[in-house]
């Protein structure tokens, strides 16, 4: 399960929007062990590719330094499908290099639909888990939950306000 | 001649669970044998069976990528910290197409 908060995930929707139709990517970061993702670090795609991302190698050593220093780890890695679903690809699976991670992937293939999922990917075994939007801006009791394996195409925020 | 090695999580099963070691070596290539050699299979994960650097491994010499210094020939002093991270990569295309255009290195 992946508990993020609603502030956290609009960001990252915000972010794969504005570089439609190239592929976004980032990092949540959180404290080390803490399973919180607080921190977003929007990456820049040195592939500027709708097909392809890759960090900038010089952009991850410098946030990666800046995660150490801060006693923090990278609690999720997000990347954005432009025309297909929010799926790892097996380009995605083969290159996953950070165990602990959850992997987020968000499709802004619709532009009006929010497609989110959330990944485990060791040792190319891929789990999908649910994802727990917490609202805590507005009301930490205000919970949307998307189950595992769905899509969210409709979600009501108003529900539990 | 001491070289402080950053080990990312992913390779810690090599290192008995380090972050980070230390080795020696004039060059990249001298250090990556000398740790291979106290921590067997490390090297075989940063060097592809034709001898270069994998591509999808990023490898820096204190600041710089190593790909900017000549990747395995890159020199080394004592004192220098080696820092490896897996590249964060991936994407929507097929994995056939990658493979093809990366050298069937995945």
């Amino acid at each position: 399960m992946l508990t993020i908060d609603r502030a956290i995930v609009d960001a990252i929707i915000a972010h794969a929007r504005r570089d439609h139709p190239d592929e976004a990517c980032g990092v949540i970061a959180g404290p080390a062990g803490s399973d919180q993702p607080l921190r977003h670090i929007a990456m820049e795609n040195a592939e500027r590719s709708p097909t392809f991302y890759r960090f900038d190698s010089m952009e991850q050593l410098r946030v990666w330094r800046e995660m150490d220093d801060r006693d923090e780890e990278p609690v999720v890695i997000y990347h954005s499908h432009t025309a297909t679903e929010a799926y790892p690809s097996r380009t995605d699976i083969s290159l996953a290099g950070e165990p602990g991670a959850h992997y987020v992937l968000v499709s802004t293939r619709e532009p009006d639909v929010e497609e989110i999922r959330s990944f485990r990917i060791v040792d190319g075994a891929v789990t999908e888990e649910p994802v727990r939007i917490v609202d805590a801006t507005v009301d930490p009791h205000a919970v949307q939950t998307y189950m595992f394996g769905q899509s969210p195409t409709t979600v009501d925020y108003e529900c539990s306000r | 001649m001491a070289i402080e090695v950053r080990i990312p999580t992913i390779l810690r099963n090599f290192t008995g669970g380090a972050k980070a070691v230390e080795g020696s070596g004039e060059s990249l290539a001298d250090l990556l044998s000398d740790l291979d050699a106290k921590y067997s299979g490390l090297r075989g994960r940063l060097v592809t069976p034709e001898g270069g650097l994998h591509r999808f491994v990023n490898v820096y010499v204190n600041d710089e990528d190593v790909r900017f210094l000549g990747a395995l020939d890159a020199k080394l002093s004592d004192g220098d910290t080696v820092t490896i991270l897996p590249a964060v990569a991936g994407g929507a295309f097929g994995f056939a197409a990658a493979a093809a255009m990366l050298g069937n290195r995945l």
